[in-house]
């Protein structure tokens, strides 16, 4: 299983800013190996985030992505104690769910 | 669905940014450090790191929880900016890595023989890497200060210090070729002075540090036998004495110097 993500989420005003680093090889599918292979593409296709369990926002990735990316939105009405779920799901099927509360 | 805006780090876009009118390099370097600061994914390697700490591993099915790291056993808040230092139970001048790698061998029954001799970035490497990782994050912003009271301290120090100074290979380099003068760089990195205190965050103080470039996280190892790459030397061995005797030199000149690791490089 994939590694947890790091979620911050931060109310000011009235929204908040939310940080959220993933871990993820995000491999474009045109590196070469050492024995000159194509390394198979890997990465996150479908990222979703969720204030109190209704969907914010989704987002559809491709392998142009830097590896281990970091994604920074703001959600409007959130307030400290509200629940931020992050998810994500890559071509391989791997996926991972974590979730962070407002602060 | 509401209308937000996303902002993904695209490696490449990022260094296209900044205008580079009236600035200097090293200042457009210096932005995009604090553009990538918030969100250092060495944060991933620390959260590891905590885990592996705590978790059962190994063939003795133990934690490190118990391990030493010079403070006393499992104290792991400011052991870091005391390392390298001399240990009593193996009688030896030990840095934070190869440290770890005895606590893994008399903790969890790991072959620590076989750890130093897997590549960097290969099985309990990683590991060994995010270990460190985190226990360095636990000393983010205190102050170096080593131990020279044992005799095999101050000898390590000298003996890195002549290490330091030494020429050769086919370039005939040594770390002072690049790092023991005031501005120097590499391409575009500036080039810390390390004969002397080189100030709060800066060499020592810096590593481990996650590579954007590579996407990579470097503990002090990995940095030190990159470094005999560059000179073309060969390797020094994982938690040889001769990387440690570097580390000894190099954190006793820092003396003073806030630690900043895990820090973020280019």
């Amino acid at each position: 299983m994939a590694d947890p993500m790091r979620i911050r989420a931060q109310a000011s005003g009235d929204k908040a800013t939310v940080r959220v680093l993933m871990s993820h090889e995000m491999e474009s599918g045109q590196r070469k190996d050492a024995n000159g292979k194509i390394v198979p593409a890997w990465f996150i296709q479908e990222v979703t985030a969720l204030h109190n369990e209704k969907t914010v926002m989704t987002a559809e990735w491709g392998p142009a992505v830097a590896k281990n990316p970091f994604l920074q939105f703001s959600v409007k009405g959130a307030k400290a104690g509200d629940k931020i779920t992050i998810l994500w799901k890559d071509n391989k099927g791997d996926s991972r769910k974590d979730e962070a509360t407002v602060t | 669905m509401k209308r937000l805006t996303a902002i993904a780090a695209f490696g490449g876009c990022l260094l296209a940014l900044p205008a580079l009118a009236q600035k200097t390099a090293s200042q457009g370097i210096d932005e995009y450090r604090a553009m990538l600061q918030d969100g250092n994914p060495a944060e991933l390697f620390e959260a590891k790191g905590e885990d592996l700490w705590k978790q059962k591993r190994g063939p003795k099915n133990a934690s490190l929880e118990k391990c030493d790291l010079g403070k006393g056993p499992g104290v792991v808040k400011g052991a870091f900016v005391e390392l390298p230092r001399f240990f009593a139970d193996t009688q030896k001048v030990q840095d934070l890595e190869s440290r770890l790698l005895t606590c893994m061998a008399t903790l969890q029954g790991f072959n620590a023989d076989e750890i130093a001799k897997t590549p960097f970035g290969k099985g309990e490497q990683n590991n060994v890497t995010a270990l460190a990782t985190w226990i360095s994050a636990e000393s983010k912003g205190m102050r170096f200060n080593l131990s020279q009271d044992h005799a095999s301290e101050k000898v390590f120090y000298e003996v890195g210090k002549r290490l330091f100074f030494q020429r050769g290979g086919p370039h005939d380099f040594s770390c002072a070729s690049c790092h023991g003068e005031e501005g120097k760089r590499i391409r575009l990195q500036d080039l810390p002075m390390l004969t002397k205190n080189p100030g709060d965050g800066v060499g020592f103080a810096a590593w481990p540090a996650y590579r954007v470039s590579n996407g990579q996280m470097w503990g002090m190892q990995q940095r030190l036998n990159d470094c005999y790459r560059q000179q073309r030397f060969p390797y020094p061995g994982f938690a040889s004495d001769v990387t440690i005797a570097l580390g000894v030199y190099l954190g006793v000149n820092a003396k003073g110097a806030a630690s900043v690791a895990p820090a973020i490089k280019r």
